[in-house]
């Protein structure tokens, strides 16, 4: 039986509307980050200390690209929505919160866009 | 018409925060500074796809005193909440949450974090060499 009126059926009120595929992704995207991290973090570690071409060379191997990319896609969309969780946690009122969640999404989507087309420039 | 003084319950001033607890919020904090530390990776990306003379400036920033904090303060924030998550993830299997343990593992993610941080600065220092 359902216990919500048709309208807060279709405004999605009452329950965290789409609260549990939130919780389930967090964790999802937590698991995958682990190794990806792990791998990122050592190999973006001695990148700077190469000269150029030895950089894009190392760059465009899959064994480096690939990982980075996913690190890249998958730790955006991480941050993203753990950020939500914090802007929705702060922010009171319901206009500025919506306000504020959109420039959050908007600036992550282009950070994650725009870092993952500069290495497929240089990998590719 | 004004807001009457009325008493609060006691709140941080008053009571000692648990580790655990400390450990929480830091778990956010760092989260919060690793989405702003994105557009760090971002810029030092963009600036390897824009030629050798955009990176050599990149690099001579992070390079610099000033960079070389802010990226260890990057390292230690991405190696706790890597750990805290860890643990986190534990939590949701339901491992860890009596008192006694989660005290005990608090102090392992600390530890693991530095220790891991060190880990990477001095591989990272040895492949320069």
């Amino acid at each position: 039986m359902q216990y919500r009126s048709p309208l807060a059926n279709v405004r999605g009120l009452g329950s965290a509307k789409s609260g549990t595929h939130h919780w389930w992704m967090q964790r999802l995207t937590a698991l995958a980050l682990i190794p990806l991290t792990l791998w990122v973090i050592f190999v973006l570690a001695e990148l700077p200390a190469l000269e150029y071409t030895q950089a894009v060379i190392m760059i465009g191997s899959p064994w480096v690209a690939i990982p980075i990319l996913l690190f890249l896609s998958v730790g955006f969309y991480h941050g993203a929505i753990g950020l939500q969780v914090v802007i929705e946690d702060y922010v009171a009122d319901e206009a500025q919160r919506l306000v504020v969640l959109l420039l959050m999404y908007a600036v992550m989507t282009v950070q994650g866009v725009v870092s993952v087309f500069s290495l497929l420039k240089v990998a590719l | 018409m004004d807001a009457l003084q009325r008493p609060t319950s006691p709140h941080l001033q008053i009571y000692k925060l648990p580790l655990t607890a400390l450990l929480s919020i830091t778990h956010r904090g760092t989260g919060v500074a690793l989405a702003a530390g994105g557009l760090l990776l971002c810029y030092w990306l963009v600036a390897l796809a824009s030629g050798p003379d955009a990176f050599a400036t990149a690099n001579a920033l992070f390079g610099s005193w000033p960079g070389r904090v802010v990226l260890f303060a990057c390292s230690f924030g991405l190696c706790f909440h890597l750990c805290n998550g860890v643990r986190h993830l534990f939590w949701d299997l339901g491992i860890g949450f009596e008192l006694k343990t989660s005290e005990k593992t608090s102090w392992w993610v600390l530890w693991g974090s530095a220790g891991l941080t060190v880990l990477i600065w001095v591989v990272a220092a040895a492949m320069r060499s």
